[in-house]
């Protein structure tokens, strides 16, 4: 017997006493918790989401479409980067105003080209207020995964309010599960020595997010 | 490069005993378990419907096991469509089998790892190096365990029992022997040791061609897994290798994508006490240009399938290692996750591992003592496991023996050797055992009670409390109990 065959002998002999016309998993339990915290306006919930960013020491900038371009080559001149990863389907406009080394997202691209980067700039699939989450799914204004990761500074966009729900069931909704997912809240960080919190250990150390209005 | 493993430990008395003296580890328990602990009771009042998530966590979980079979097999089909390969191991051998061999058919000799109980459970670093395969961890914790060749002692700060001194010597001494060295002169700060992780482990993320995780989840509907972390080597370990390698527990499924929202809410706040770790990711099979081309699912039996077929144990399958019941152990506090003699240590350790491995050996006989029965941990679950039910339950098992499920097969076991004291102690409680109804009613008194204590003071106290976790009203001891049922009967005090 192959040990697949193996094991489901084995788990149906161990549910001997449950009865074969137990409740279907749609009438098995009712979802009797909420679908999202409290009461607030459209703007409250992007407020709470930029507050929540902030919390987890992501740094929150605000915009409008007019002035994103200036904002991200703020970002990227304040913090002295020569080079950003840019995915292919980045809006270009959002770089007009920076003369920085644009490095395609490209699958030829090594890792070691990549950490050799100083930023990179991408938009998100949604954000989630309550938990100060922004997802990203791989969208061509998004990019390969590893981009977000290996450069030590990742500026993403938020459109506000159309990108950003109040709660974790809100977004899951919005997500397709099929995409590879990747969720983001703050930079990447440890407390694995003495509980002491320390930003940056393999993800960026510097998270900024651009909570853009007016798209 | 292995971890230390746990063959041959002593029982669990005897290695408390030992590491209630040890003043450091001690020490950083107390501070470690007592921070997490005031944290996550704040990360939980934040949301009004924890009752409502834990009762729907918990019934989601039930009803997965219920028909884990018909979900095994969906979940099967839904990761080969999304252009995974499933395997399956029956037991720990047979599963470090297929990883070494998935491995060696790399042309390999390196993986990195991101942390996985089931991979530590199942001794796959040891496996893999007995074959000149190195497996990195990669998890700053676990990496100082690692280079320390030590155990982990907590679920989700496997180094808690080490400090900020002993970690910079361990750098010191042993980065050089397995790559890039720690820079000269490091000091014990955090900030600097993280650093030096962060340069040591880059080096081995940036060439890696062959990754290994476990997952935190797997969705049967649609083929999905997540894995749940703080630092991004998960993240490296999971997009950058060309092979991904995920070896999980058949337990660790949820039915539908929807399910996701109730544990993504329930796990960060009872683990971490966040509103959400700092990276989730999900991957469904393989997509392509972005990520590992070949992905690879060792579902994982070695024990599992024996636990089920108890139907009181059964709900430790529930268990998604969120830790929060080591925290307010009383036990785990003062003895420490080494004492457990297993990867999981704590109260969910003492009722997991006698049902995974049999209660025949001295450590597994002595675990479903490690507890005061005091009922904290059931508290906290955000799935509501009863601890202390299955602990009782254990130990009527060990100290009477029965009929019990092993390796697929129903065998009697005998009452287990050198549990005299405790089978006298048995036979003192027998009124309570031979009420199995009037047992459960004392433990749920005491935490049903306690839910009701507030978690702010009102009036004067409100701000005082806003910013501090109350002390928690401890559960009502065994002994109490015992005192105002039973005893109670003949004692005046
Ligand atoms: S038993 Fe419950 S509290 Fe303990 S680790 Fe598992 S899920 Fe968390």
């Amino acid at each position: 017997m192959s040990s697949r065959d193996l094991i489901l002998a084995r788990v149906r002999r161990a549910l001997a006493d449950v009865p074969r016309d137990d409740t279907p998993y749609d009438q098995a339990f009712e979802r009797g918790y909420l679908r999202e915290h409290g009461d607030r306006s459209v703007e409250q919930t992007v407020e709470l989401l930029a507050e929540n960013l902030a919390d987890y020491r992501a740094q929150v900038h605000r915009s409008d479409a007019d002035g994103l371009a200036a904002t991200i080559a703020g970002l990227l001149a304040e913090r002295g980067s020569t080079s950003v990863v840019v995915p292919t389907g980045l809006d270009p406009e959002w770089l007009a105003a920076t003369a920085v080394t644009r490095v395609p997202d490209r699958l030829a691209g090594t890792p070691d080209e990549l950490d050799r980067v100083d930023s990179v700039v991408t938009a998100c699939a949604v954000a989630i207020a309550e938990t100060g989450t922004i997802v990203l799914d791989g969208g061509p204004d998004q990019g390969r995964r590893r981009i977000t990761l290996v450069p030590d500074h990742h500026i993403c966009v938020v459109r506000v309010p159309a990108q950003v729900v109040s709660s974790v069931p809100q977004g899951l909704e919005r997500l397709d599960p099929a995409r590879p997912l990747t969720w983001i809240s703050g930079p990447s960080a440890t407390s694995d020595i003495e509980l002491d919190r320390v930003e940056g250990v393999h993800g960026p150390r510097t998270l900024e997010v651009v909570l853009v209005s007016g798209e | 490069m292995s971890g230390g493993t746990f063959v041959g430990m002593p029982s669990f008395p005897k290695a408390a005993h030992e590491a209630v003296h040890n003043q450091t580890l001690r020490g950083n328990l107390r501070h470690a378990t007592h921070t997490i602990r005031a944290k996550r009771a704040n990360a939980v009042a934040e949301v009004s419907d924890w009752a409502e998530l834990r009762e729907a966590g918990k019934q989601i979980k039930d009803h997965t096991l219920r028909h884990l079979d018909r979900y095994l097999v969906q979940l099967e089909e839904s990761v080969t469509a999304a252009g995974g390969t499933v395997h399956w191991a029956a037991d720990a051998d047979e599963a470090n089998r297929i990883v070494t061999y998935l491995v060696k058919a790399t042309g390999e000799s390196e993986v990195v790892k991101v942390k996985s109980m089931a991979t530590q459970e199942i001794g796959l670093n040891e496996a893999l190096e007995a074959e000149g395969i190195n497996a990195y961890e990669t998890d700053l914790a676990e990496l100082i365990v690692q280079l320390g060749k030590d155990r982990p002692s907590h679920i989700l700060v496997p180094a808690i029992h080490r400090n900020r001194g002993e970690i910079r010597d361990i750098f010191a001494r042993e980065m050089s022997e397995w790559g890039r060295p720690a820079p000269e002169g490091l000091t014990d700060t955090p900030a600097e040791l993280a650093e030096a992780a962060r340069l040591h482990l880059r080096e081995k993320f940036l060439r890696a061609k062959v990754g290994v995780s476990g997952a935190n989840f797997m969705v049967a509907e649609t083929g999905t897994l997540v894995v749940v972390e703080s630092e991004g080597n998960g993240r490296m370990c999971l997009t950058l290798p060309e092979t991904l390698i995920s070896v999980v527990g058949i337990e660790k499924i949820v039915p539908t994508w929807q399910d996701l929202e109730v544990f993504l809410q329930t796990l960060p706040r009872s683990s971490t006490a966040e509103r959400m770790n700092p990276y989730t990711s999900t991957w469904t099979g393989t997509t392509d240009e972005d990520g590992p081309q070949t992905f690879h699912l060792v579902l994982i039996d070695n024990g599992r399938t024996d636990t089920l077929a108890d139907e009181v144990g059964r709900q430790a399958l529930r268990c998604i290692r969120c830790s929060a019941c080591l925290n307010v152990c009383p036990v785990y506090e003062r003895a420490g996750g080494h004492a457990y003699g297993s990867v999981y240590p704590g109260p969910i350790g003492a009722i997991l591992s006698p049902q995974l491995r049999g209660t025949q050996s001295e450590i597994d006989a002595s675990l479903p003592y490690a507890s005061s029965l005091c009922g904290a941990c059931y508290d906290v679950c955000p799935v509501a496991i009863d601890i202390p039910e299955v602990l009782v339950h254990l130990r009527e098992r060990v100290v009477e023996g029965g009929v019990v499920t092993r390796d697929g097969a129903k065998v009697v076991l005998k009452p287990a050797k050198g549990h005299a004291a405790e089978r006298a102690a048995m036979r003192a409680a027998r009124w309570a055992f031979g009420r199995p109804g009037a047992l459960r009613t004392g433990q749920r008194f005491a935490s049903r009670t306690r839910r009701f204590h507030p978690r702010t003071l009102p009036g004067p106290g409100k701000a005082w409390s806003e910013t501090r976790a109350l002390p928690t009203v401890p559960a009502e001891p065994f002994r109490d109990w015992w005192q105002r049922t039973h005893g109670g009967k003949d004692a005046s005090k």
